[in-house]
């Protein structure tokens, strides 16, 4: 029998990323704000402490920041005619657990979503007419616009001190930043983090091509910076152990970093760790929410009664609580209706590795994010006509942290083993680098999330089940960019390269990026989106539901700038409009 | 980069900041101790019952053998550091999702072994030292070089069938664990004398690499530094806890 708890104002799922802000907002706006975080307490003194955290078996290899599969897991299969199976160790993506979430070790990089990327469907329809999208391609717009958010992008990156170089200031086209990116209102807070060899090398072979390379914008970040939280995050040492790992710096922008400084000290916000949500509990009517039911790490059950919801946690467990708590009408492939679990994506990553004789990189000298980018063939930056796909990505000379259990590439051809790798491995782990393509990623039909029939977490509940393959679209799309990017990698002239674009079945095993999107997507029509543009629940509306879970589809960038804007745009919409009237924001 | 045997090293006494005045301890002050330390794990195993030992350190010293590149995985404790593996949270499956039922499934859907790590290794080696008995008429560990090699390319392609567990699931875990354990800090009980580290040329925990980032095309020839070293006082710190690097200067 569960305990029920005091009410209290706002019920947060998940203490990561857009738990965090939204948590110091509403605190801060006078309303009781309780959150709940599955995982346990971190922060940089003492969990990321040196030397213990320069640890690449425990942290890559162990896996000891992310998500505990042996308590929930998904299921998967490529297609629906396959018998989904349990994801029984991280792979193909490593989701946080604990507060702060993936943010935690997450690799920095925070970009702005095109403006092409909310507009998706309708600028492809305008350009090329029909044929040139999949007919069971189900990419759609976001009922949001890049002009709607510019403001969010902006105070998020600000929130988080990002280092980048601006390339379009209020239309102005600025050398040295990226002229494809939407207007922004401001330059970046902090300079472009310094350029390493492998960067450099890039940067000169694309100018000389015509193209305009420009620093990759992390949020490792270049200089000690104090954010509007009061929030210090120092400078970076480029030491190189950064995505995977917790800073001993606390020179990557995180929670811990950024955000928990502040809300730690908000007197109307109350932390519970090891507080699983298992579901969101609803009226009789099953339109309103009246809290949430959650298990502690005695196995206690607790109901804890709130005007608010906020499902804060990481996209697959967003989708899972919905589908387990019954808000919204769940996807039902078959007959395209229903919206929850609906337009799962992903990303469609390939790279390039360039192998030299004589020179040398040292690329364990590294920070997240740290890298040259160009984004001519990102979005709708070129002309697709006649190449029978939409979406593209950003290519990227990246110096992100080269350490040998995980990174050490050698010339295919080469054995896995014996003295010709060992030969080989010895040769090329300083002398090589990577051009790394972050491909987009569109939704279709056949792609989707719901309940596992078969296999339950540790509390006896389904599984949520992926059934997911990426489709023409993105093979065609991958061969094309992966070879812009042998084009460049040619003109730098390595001894040998390792060209490896992306048209393979989906496999869940090797890691490919912590980039799931969509399954509770933002949208302007209730029978094709789970949230409208605020995203709040069409279905119960004192329920927001925030993330990359939003997505209707995958743009060729990481996720996260475009997370942290959608989680001010959305609080906006909380502060301004919802508190002072609750109810349906859109409709 | 490997440091071959026709040229020497010498350590340069300047830190890797090239700042700090004080001439950091050689790095081969506490090797004595490291040495007997090493030793005393080494023999001492927690899983690993000595039959599978042997046959471990015959896998993995044919996986990364030694040469004239420098030691090899047997040489670097991986046999050790495989054992405490398995005894540990990785080989019971601590972290990783156990639940049946348990189809083969796609290559796609990855691990679905019902076996742990621990019972992959015991029932793996029973199989293969089974087979090699019929085969060549003893156990793997007492083959020769090239026989070993012929079993294991058995085993990595899949024509050498087991019945417990699939050859290329288990060769996999093997060769992953390999290196790891040849790559790992040495705490874990492989890597030992950071013989994995040098040869690539990968300096361990790192040092502050402000100043030597954009020093592009320089080598960068650290004694590499292992958790261990600091906190056994061999590796200097700074004031954040990142170690002043020795640097190596090559003379031909």
């Amino acid at each position: 029998m569960a305990t029920k708890l005091k009410p209290v104002d706002v019920a947060i799922v998940g203490v990561g990323l857009t738990g965090t802000i939204i948590a110091k907002e509403l605190a801060e706006a006078g309303l009781k704000v309780v959150g709940l975080e599955r995982g346990h307490w971190r922060d940089t003194d003492p969990d990321f402490a040196m030397p213990y955290v320069h640890d690449e078996l425990r942290y890559v290899g162990r896996h000891e920041l992310m998500q505990d599969l042996s308590r929930e897991t998904i299921t998967f299969r490529n297609n629906a005619a396959e018998t989904a199976l349990p994801m029984r160790q991280l792979g193909s993506f490593r989701p946080g657990e604990g507060v702060g979430g993936a943010a935690v070790h997450w690799g920095g990089l925070t970009w702005r979503f095109l403006p092409w990327d909310f507009e998706t469907r309708s600028r492809t329809l305008a350009r090329y007419g029909k044929g040139q999208l999949a007919e069971d391609c189900t990419s759609q717009d976001w009922g949001v616009t890049y002009d709607e958010l510019e403001r969010h992008f902006d105070r998020f990156e600000y929130l988080y001190g990002i280092s980048g170089k601006a390339g379009n200031l209020r239309g102005r086209i600025v050398p040295g930043g990226n002229p494809f990116e939407g207007p922004r209102s401001r330059e970046y807070p902090n300079p472009p983090l310094k350029t390493s060899y492998a960067g450099a090398l890039f940067k000169q072979a694309a100018e000389k091509m015509g193209y305009r390379p420009f620093p990759t914008p992390t949020g490792a970040v270049s200089r000690a910076y104090t954010n509007e939280y009061g929030a210090t995050i120092n400078a970076c040492v480029y030491c190189g152990y950064c995505q995977f790992f917790g800073c001993e710096m606390g020179a990557k922008a995180s929670p811990q970093t950024a955000v928990l400084p502040n809300l730690m000290q908000q007197k109307n916000f109350e932390l519970r760790t090891h507080a699983n949500v298992t579901k969101v509990d609803l009226d009789a009517a099953g339109k309103r929410a009246i809290g949430v039911t959650y298990v502690d790490s005695r196995g206690r059950e607790f109901e804890q009664p709130a005007d608010m919801v906020l499902l804060c946690s990481y996209v697959l467990n967003n989708v899972r609580l919905m589908l387990l708590s019954g808000i919204g009408k769940p996807y039902d492939p078959a007959a395209n209706t229903g919206v929850v679990g609906r337009n799962y994506a992903y990303q469609t990553p390939s790279s390039v590795t360039l192998f030299f004789e004589d020179r040398v990189f040292n690329q364990f000298m590294a920070a997240g994010g740290m890298g040259m980018t160009i984004d001519e063939f990102n979005g709708d930056n070129f002309d697709h006509s006649g190449l029978g796909f939409i979406g593209g990505g950003f290519l990227q000379a990246a110096t992100s942290g080269s350490r040998p259990i995980e990174v050490r590439p050698v010339p295919r051809g080469t054995p896995r083993w014996g003295s010709e790798w060992k030969r080989a491995v010895a040769t090329y782990f300083n002398r090589s680098f990577p051009i790394t393509i972050q491909g987009a990623c569109q939704s279709y039909r056949g792609n989707y999330l719901d309940l596992d029939p078969t296999y339950r977490d540790a509390y006896g509940l389904p599984l949520l089940r992926m059934t997911f393959d990426r489709r023409e679209n993105e093979h065609k799309m991958s061969l094309w960019l992966t070879d812009k990017a042998a084009q460049i990698a040619k003109a730098i002239g390595p001894s040998k390269m390792n060209v490896t674009p992306r048209t393979e079945k989906y496999t869940i095993v090797p890691y490919q990026s912590t980039h799931n999107t969509g399954g509770a997507i933002m949208g302007a029509d209730p029978a094709t989106s789970a949230v409208n543009k605020y995203l709040q629940s069409w279905a119960v509306p004192n329920v927001f539901v925030v993330g990359a879970s939003a997505f209707p589809q995958n743009g060729g960038y990481n996720p996260t700038g475009t997370v942290g804007a959608l989680t001010y745009w959305a609080l906006d919409a909380i502060r301004s409009r919802y508190l002072k009237r609750p109810g349906p924001l859109a409709g | 980069m490997g440091q071959s045997s026709g040229r020497r090293w010498f350590l340069k006494s300047v830190t890797a900041l090239g700042g700090a005045a004080s001439l950091p301890a050689p790095a081969s002050a506490a090797e004595p101790h490291a040495q007997h330390r090493a030793r005393a794990l080494s023999q001492t195993y927690m899983y690993l019952t000595q039959p599978e030992v042997a046959f471990v350190e015959a896998t993995v010293a044919r996986l990364i053998p030694a040469d004239e590149l420098g030691p090899g995985a047997k040489e670097a404790g991986v046999a050790c550091f495989i054992d405490r593996q398995l005894v540990g949270a990785w080989g019971t499956m601590a972290k990783m999702y156990r639940q049946g039922p348990w189809p083969e499934g796609t290559p796609q859907q990855g691990y679905q072994s019902p076996l742990t790590p621990q019972q992959v290794y015991r029932v793996g080696i029973g199989e293969v030292n089974a087979h090699c008995a019929k085969q060549y008429g003893s156990s793997f560990s007492a083959l020769t070089a090239a026989q070993q090699d012929e079993v294991l390319r058995g085993l990595d392609g899949g024509k050498i069938e087991l019945e417990g567990v699939r050859s290329q699931f288990f060769f996999n875990m093997l060769l992953a664990n390999t290196l790891e354990g040849f790559f790992a800090d040495p705490i874990y009980g492989g890597n030992r004398d950071k013989v994995g580290w040098k040869l690539v040329g990968f300096p361990g925990v790192a040092a502050v690499y402000t100043a030597h980032v954009d020093r592009h095309g320089v080598p960068y020839n650290a004694v590499p530094v292992s958790i261990q070293d600091i906190v056994d006082n061999v590796a200097r710190v700074d004031e954040h806890g990142h170690p002043k690097h020795v640097l190596l200067t090559r003379k031909d």
